[in-house]
């Protein structure tokens, strides 16, 4: 039910508006609203009941297992949320001057430090709203970088093919050209290729390192060197940074700019869809075009670097300085962690994948690159069961629901046909990542002797399989008094 | 281990079944020389209590100033319930909801949101969030200028009366497509731009019009008169407005003859705390025709096997995963938690409690503006009417005039000379339904004292 | 496997082109094409007027899962489109070498259509799938 069919005309949440009517004679007629606008008529605890009853159709790292592969679902501690969300933070009005902010810049100040240690880049800006955005400010640092050497003919940016859609669209949004780089057999990019597209055209290379296929590219160095020989430079898209955190550093590898989905590996939380996070940090030559503002400190004083202090800058990428609450949330939990606590997340996330790939395989699985180590993450395919028994990959992502288990990244990435992504954490236990295991034995047996139960599945939740393209074909995007 | 379950017994047991000795092998195929080693610039570790007494210290230590500040943030009252219902953790640690089934609540909630922003802004439909209000305004001129097919022109018209920050984030998203953001200049007198003023844009191929409503300095625009004429010029409008502006001003869908195209606007006012500039949230609403040119996720209803009503992810073939490079945005990751806050807000306040509020901020700000004008040297800036904000001349450098007003606890507001050499000494204020008589008198007493005038009490 | 009419003539990237008729011919998509795609939920068409050059995006599918791009097979000019696809895309997956017919072209230069594939042809480009 939605909330609108609650509503009642004339009911209310008296508590919650101002008491006193006020006078609006001083704004003519002309600019006046004519009609109120339709929202519901309901009671306090009726939007209490209400949200909190939708809140319960929801699976969540708090009430679930959610190993979504590529998206880091770890535990978001609750002490980050608490200590960010204290009045002081919250109050804070981002046009109040830097004598009065101290204790807030010194936490995005010791964020940047982190990040810079941790990463091996010269410079970090804290300001990209997501990943996204992050991929945009790293891209126009490169165009900026060219531009400013006059380097005019540099018009296209690599990809990988198996690279996020955000990695292609961000480039398209700086004025790129994208040129897709395949991926050899073995799940590393094929340097051959590589070669092949290189040249005086390439402004740079987009890469996930571990990729999105879950593996470690072992030519990585091979790879900086060609792309900078070439007089292209090198994007890291953090996405799988948990993977290698405190044990590998982009930076040592050879790339020039990167971000940071402080909503996966600093554990801020998803949000349903967020915000995020989504700093960028950069070596000595892009140094110069951070998006600003920044945060700086002389002695003992922290003070905010602008356009003015930083002429070369791509600009600004928000109204203020970011998604400041989501900062802090990070900036507690990397305290919490310490030096040795970001090497051990990279630890325990790899072990966690391994120990489900090497169970899974066991179990008759099909990995998708069986030889290789995983990291972080790790891919299944499920095309031997799909083609055998016609149940596909989403019938058993649907089917893992009832089970009580979220479901792996699912057809991503595009190279592996029928593939689940499954990316477990460091934050699970073992009995978890025993049952899913289990759940998807167990799936797989159903399918054998009653695969009707897993296509029609989910049976347990508050619906049943949705029509997709339903929605798709019969717009319905805003409740309207008719629609009932 | 902070965050880490596993015992050591399991570690030896997980290892086994991998076949590796220690945890270290699992990292053999990491070239050794791109190992990092001890990386001494990390501190030790705290526990939570030694991290909330860090926190706590910093927090206390910004201490809490007294806001008359708006431009672009605005200090509301939020209800409790508010932000206790969407920390829920099923709210807030759930993921963008690929897997409908298990997300029906935040389906359904941001199906709500989109109704209700549909109500309130009188278009068609609703996206389920951006950033913020200035890259919505980016994203909305990249979505006109695809948009608009009776224009080849990637010129698009933005008001001097538009936030300037906004002005420069949408610059820095846009210029590398090959955009022009043309700034119109705005009335000294009035503070707003003269519908007249674009007569020298006549029959030239514009794609688009900005129309900000109020506009940065608090004043209202001539909507309906801009709007037709971008309208007669084969421009798209795109409304810029302040959502609880939206519950006593004429919404965008209404605006001149054929109402406005894109409406965009910031979406703080509904629900989010002030916290530094964010997270707040962008939002982004447009006619039925235009829906497939909407950046970012859209929720749409449908029907479950059986014919049960339940909600999904829809025309998701504009977006990034599956368009890749030709995606209508590259945004992912959006503002989902503080859309779910901005939905329990509205459900909250109804149409009649937004009212309330917005009469409200307005009253108030009239009766801070009234007392501080009567103070020698400070007067109002623009003639016009205005909408819960408005500048004031300083008879003062504003800058220390703020300064001053910091040092004993009040955010007096924006000094506009940072932004609007040409205003001279002004700032811009804005009382917000929180504020006190009390703190309002204290203001003017305070301002008094940094101009050295004589308190008039 | 689909059906893959023997009169018709193809393209590697899935559409079918029909005889040329007073200098005009008909585009759509393959039977196997459709398949693949699954559901479609819309279908964005050229204006009518409008150049096009062979091999060169002229048309978009889209399915819930996928975007695809439609490759116009020979160059000339749009002279009519299938407005009914507008509110049935579906008819590309009902009768995709029938109903759900996409788009004429008034063809430039018909020795241009000699380089398309026949149906032997287009089922090894299918089947290698």
């Amino acid at each position: 039910m939605l909330i609108y069919e609650r509503s009642r005309a004339g009911r209310r949440a008296g508590a919650q508006a101002p008491l006193r009517e006020n006078d609006l004679s001083g704004i003519p007629g002309a600019f006046r609203r004519k009609q109120r606008a339709a929202l519901p008529e309901v009671s306090e605890m009726q939007v209490v009941r209400h949200y909190t009853r939708l809140s319960q159709k929801n699976f969540s790292i708090d009430t679930q297992f959610y190993p979504l592969g590529s998206c880091t679902m770890k535990y978001n501690p609750r002490g980050c949320n608490t200590l960010a969300m204290l009045p002081g933070f919250l109050a804070r009005h981002p046009e109040t001057p830097d004598d009065h902010s101290q204790g807030f810049m010194a936490c995005l100040y010791e964020l940047q430090e982190m990040l810079k240690e941790v990463t091996g880049m010269r410079a970090v800006s804290l300001t990209p709203a997501a990943g996204a955005q992050g991929e945009f400010a790293g891209v126009a640092m490169i165009r900026a970088y060219h531009e400013a050497r006059g380097d005019m003919e540099r018009t296209e940016i690599l990809v990988p093919d198996a690279a996020h859609g955000t990695n292609p669209a961000s480039a398209v949004m700086c004025g790129y050209r994208v040129r897709e780089v395949p991926t050899g057999p073995d799940g590393d990019v094929d340097v051959e290729a590589l070669r092949k597209v290189l040249g005086p055209h390439t402004a740079g290379i987009m890469l996930t390192n571990p990729s999105t296929l879950g593996v470690f590219d072992r030519r990585i160095r091979e790879i900086a060197a060609l792309v900078h020989q070439a007089g292209g430079l090198l994007y890291y898209d953090g996405a799988n940074l948990n993977a290698i955190l405190g044990k590998v550093r982009p930076g040592d590898m050879g790339f020039d700019v990167i971000h940071v989905n402080l909503h996966k590996t600093f554990s801020t939380p998803h949000g349903g869809g967020g915000p995020g996070a989504g700093p960028v940090g950069v070596s000595e030559r892009l140094e110069p075009y951070l998006p600003v503002p920044l945060v700086a400190r002389a002695g003992e004083r922290y003070h905010w670097l602008t356009e003015r202090d930083r002429p070369g800058s791509i600009g600004r990428l928000s109204a203020f300085a970011g998604n400041a609450g989501i900062l802090l949330r990070a900036y507690v939990y990397a305290r919490m962690l310490g030096r040795e606590g970001m090497e051990r997340v990279a630890e325990y996330s790899t072990l966690n994948a391994n120990y489900m790939l090497k169970r899974l395989m066991a179990a008759g699985f099909d990995a998708a690159y069986p030889q290789r180590r995983a990291t972080h993450e790790f891919i299944i395919t499920l095309k031997r069961q799909a083609k055998e028994l016609g149940v596909s990959t989403m019938d058993f992502a649907k089917r893992l629901l009832d089970y009580g288990f979220h479901a792996p990244t699912t057809y991503f990435p595009l190279l592996v046909p029928e593939c689940l992504l499954i990316e477990p954490t460091e934050t699970e236990c073992r009995e978890e990542l025993d049952g899913f295991i289990q759940a998807l034995c167990d799936i797989r047996r159903e399918a054998e002797q009653d695969p009707e139960r897993v296509k029609t599945a989910p049976h347990n939740l508050p619906v049943r399989r949705l029509d997709d393209v339903r929605a798709a074909r019969e717009l319905d995007l805003a409740w309207k008094p008719s629609s009932g | 281990m902070p965050f880490i379950p596993h015992t050591e017994d399991e570690v030896r047991h997980m290892l086994a079944a991998i076949g590796a000795g220690d945890i270290e092998e699992l990292f053999d195929e990491i070239p050794a020389a791109l190992r990092c080693g001890r990386l001494e610039g990390l501190p030790e570790a705290l526990s939570e209590m030694e991290a909330a007494g860090l926190m706590a210290e910093r927090a206390r230590r910004d201490g809490r100033l007294v806001c008359f500040a708006g431009a672009g943030a605005y200090d509301h009252h939020i209800p409790a319930a508010v932000w206790e219902i969407a920390t829920r953790g099923e709210y807030y640690s759930a993921y963008t909801p690929y897997q409908a089934e298990a997300s029906q609540g935040t389906l359904q909630v941001l199906y709500e949101y989109q109704s209700m922003m549909v109500a309130l802004t009188a278009m068609d439909v609703s996206n389920a969030s951006l950033y913020d209000g200035a890259t919505a305004l980016a994203e909305a001129v990249l979505m006109a200028v695809r948009a608009n097919r009776k224009s080849r022109s990637r010129r698009v018209l933005v008001p001097a009366t538009v936030h300037p920050v906004y002005r420069r984030v949408a610059r820095t998203i846009v210029h590398n497509q090959g955009i022009e953001l043309v700034e119109l200049p705005f009335c000294n007198q009035g503070g707003h731009t003269p519908p007249g003023s674009l007569a020298r844009f006549d029959g030239q191929d514009i794609a688009a019009l900005v129309v900000p409503q109020p506009n940065f300095f608090g004043v209202l625009e001539e909507v309906d008169a801009l709007t037709d004429w971008a309208h007669a010029n084969k421009a798209l409008v795109i409304a810029l407005v302040n959502p609880v502006a939206l519950a006593v001003l004429n919404p965008p869908g209404e605006w001149g003859t054929r109402g406005a195209d894109i409406c965009c606007g910031e979406g703080q006012p509904l629900g989010a705390p002030l916290s530094s500039g964010g997270p707040y949230f962008g939002f982004m609403c447009c006619k039925q025709a235009l829906a497939r040119q909407m950046p970012g996720r859209i929720v749409g209803a449908t029907r479950d096997l059986e014919g049960k009503r339940g909600y999904t992810l829809t025309l998701q073939a504009r977006e990034q995963h599956i368009r890749r490079s030709k995606a209508t945005s590259n945004i992912c990751t959006n503002q989902g938690l503080m859309a779910t806050a901005a939905t329990i807000h509205m459900a909250l306040l109804g149409a009649e409690g937004l009212e309330r509020v917005a009469a409200a901020c307005h009253a108030n700000t009239q009766t801070l503006v009234g007392k501080l004008a009567q103070l020698p040297g400070v007067e109002t800036l623009f003639d016009r009417p205005v909408f819960h904000e408005q500048a004031l001349r300083m008879p003062a450098k504003a800058k220390t005039v703020l300064k001053g007003l910091a040092g004993q606890g009040v955010l007096g507001g924006l000094d506009l000379s940072r932004d609007y050499p040409e205003l001279g000494d002004a700032v811009l204020v804005c009382a917000t339904e929180k504020r006190t008589e009390r703190e309002m008198d204290d203001y003017r007493q305070k301002l008094a004292g940094v101009l050295g005038q004589e308190s008039l009490d | 496997m689909s059906e893959i009419p023997t009169d018709l003539r193809y393209c590697g990237t899935h559409e079918w082109v029909s005889g040329v008729e007073d200098g005009v011919v008909t585009v759509g998509i393959t039977d196997h094409a459709q398949e693949q795609l699954g559901d479609l939920v819309f279908v964005e068409l050229p204006e009518v007027g409008t150049p096009v050059e062979a091999e060169a995006e002229c048309a978009v599918v889209e399915s819930v899962k996928a975007a695809s791009d439609i490759y116009s097979p020979v160059d000339g000019e749009v002279v009519e489109v299938n407005e009914a696809l507008a509110d049935s895309p579906e008819l590309i997956n009902d009768d995709p070498y029938g109903d759900g017919w996409m788009f004429k072209i008034r063809v430039a230069d018909e020795t241009d259509l000699d380089n398309l594939l026949d149906a032997d042809g287009y089922r090894e480009v299918a089947e290698a799938e």
